[in-house]
């Protein structure tokens, strides 16, 4: 069974999520890629504000098509977290406490996890279209001049999404290998 | 003399358009039959569902006419063109890029593409395309679209084997790629290995492998049973869809080859995710 979520989370509900549990995560979640995340820590590093304040708010790495006439969004998915991975480590010291992409996470981002309390989601990848149908309005919030890239908000509905890694640093994706692997022998 | 056939570059563009976006929302039937299979043959539950939900978003893809990814790629083109054809009213890859631009645009697509890889600025158009061309015979003019995606190009890989590596070395490096990409490329995974030519030749051969979708087992039975060993070395690994293990890490594995040089045994895998997309007409 799924577990019904908000986003942005409580420090308690993050705590109690286990690697492998599923989620509907309904609420408010930004949009953020490469590029916008290069800005974010030219930002930080420089002491200045982010253009979004991002502080216990969730990250979904995501670069939507166009939202056509009469729709609430464009397909959207999930984009490789790995690309990410340089760029994680001091937006969780910032203060970002849930991230959504797809793929492993480098050791030092499952560090950062744990020291922050802050845990990694996954969406099925390539399951844009139906994805689609959890996005309740899309909304550009900063770096409009990069096109998909820009930072959206994004009001979610029963988004699926899987626990990759938990704020005490388990990872499903070495997990679930595992349990088939061992299912099989 | 053969006569000389015109083909107006107007009628390019709106074929690469009407391509680009049904590549984009109507997966290949062949993909469409390969993930059916899987679902039948995938032993671990997690993953049986990660592939219901794969392909019944290719359903809702096709039928409300929505990309089936939101990654809707980088346009390579493969154009076949006769040499009795003459293109009238512009140039082939003027044609063909600005139906891309169309395609793009009008399908809602998104737009990946930057001018420039170092600094990094959006064409705002997912132009240029990738063209390949090639001189066939006859009159026709023969448009294939195949978007890609980048979670999955990302993780392809080439390298410059030696004869000393043989088959030995070219499987070895084939598994290292897949296991390396993990859970990145979106798995259900699609494979195009090229063997063979040079550096630049490898990796066409590794995209074509990709791209076409050959219909049925390899015609060589020594590539067909190379073909069939990789695939269940490959769903002998246990990522499984999604990368949280299961059987199906990969539904194909396709080699192209190519004649090489006696000290070289190039090999090139390029990388393909379960939205491997490609549209076709002829002209
Ligand atoms: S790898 Fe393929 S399925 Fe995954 S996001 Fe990219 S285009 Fe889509």
């Amino acid at each position: 069974m799924a577990l019904s979520l908000q986003s942005p989370f409580t420090q308690q509900v993050l705590d109690s999520l286990r690697a492998g549990d599923q989620v509907l995560l309904s609420g408010v979640v930004y949009t953020a890629r490469d590029a916008a995340h290069a800005r974010f820590c030219t930002a930080l590093a420089a002491g200045e504000p982010l253009p979004v304040d991002l502080r216990g708010q969730t990250i979904f790495y995501a670069g939507p098509t166009p939202t056509p006439p009469g729709k609430a969004s464009g397909a959207i998915g999930p984009t490789t977290s790995t690309r990410m991975d340089p760029y994680t480590p001091p937006l969780l010291a910032y203060g970002v406490k849930a991230l959504i992409g797809k793929g492993q996470r480098s050791e030092e981002v499952k560090a950062a996890l744990m020291q922050n309390g802050a845990a990694y989601f996954v969406a099925v990848g390539g399951c844009a279209a139906s994805l689609a149908a959890c996005v309740q309005s899309v909304e550009v919030l900063a770096y409009p001049d990069l096109g998909t890239e820009s930072v959206k908000k994004l009001v979610i509905r029963d988004l699926p999404l899987t626990v990759a890694i938990d704020t005490r640093g388990e990872d499903f994706y070495r997990e679930g290998q595992k349990r088939y692997l061992e299912s099989v022998r | 003399m053969e006569s000389i056939r015109t083909i107006p570059s107007a009628a390019i563009t709106d074929c690469v358009a009407r391509l680009c976006i049904r590549a984009c929302t109507v997966l290949p039937g062949q993909v469409v039959t390969l993930l059916e299979a899987a679902g039948r043959t995938e032993p671990y539950p997690p993953a049986q569902n990660t592939l219901r939900l794969i392909r019944q978003n290719a359903v809702v893809a096709a039928t409300k006419n929505v990309p089936i990814c939101q990654d809707t790629g980088m346009a390579v083109v493969f154009a076949e063109v006769g040499q009795d054809v003459h293109i009238a009213g512009g140039t082939l890859e003027d044609a063909v890029n600005a139906g891309v631009a169309r395609g793009y645009a009008e399908g809602w697509l998104r737009k990946s593409v930057i001018r420039d890889p170092l600094r990094r600025q959006n064409t705002g158009d997912n132009t240029p395309a990738v063209l390949h061309v090639r001189l066939t015979a006859g009159d026709h003019l023969k448009l294939t679209v195949s978007p890609k995606g980048f979670g999955s190009e990302n993780m392809s890989r080439l390298a410059m084997l030696t004869p000393a590596d043989g088959l030995e070395g070219v499987k070895a490096f084939v598994l290292e790629t897949v296991r390396l990409a993990g859970a990145n490329p979106c798995p259900p995974i699609m494979l195009g290995v090229g063997i063979g030519g040079t550096f630049e030749q490898v990796a066409l051969l590794a995209k074509e492998a990709l791209v076409e979708l050959r219909e049925g087992p390899h015609p060589d039975p020594y590539y067909a049973a190379l073909e069939e060993e990789l695939l269940s070395s490959i769903n002998r690994l246990g990522i499984g869809p999604q990368g949280f293990g299961g059987r199906t890490t990969a539904l194909s594995v396709r080699i192209k080859t190519a004649p090489t040089h006696i000290a070289g045994l190039p090999v090139a895998v390029n990388m393909g995710c379960h939205v491997t997309r490609h549209a076709t007409e002829t002209l």
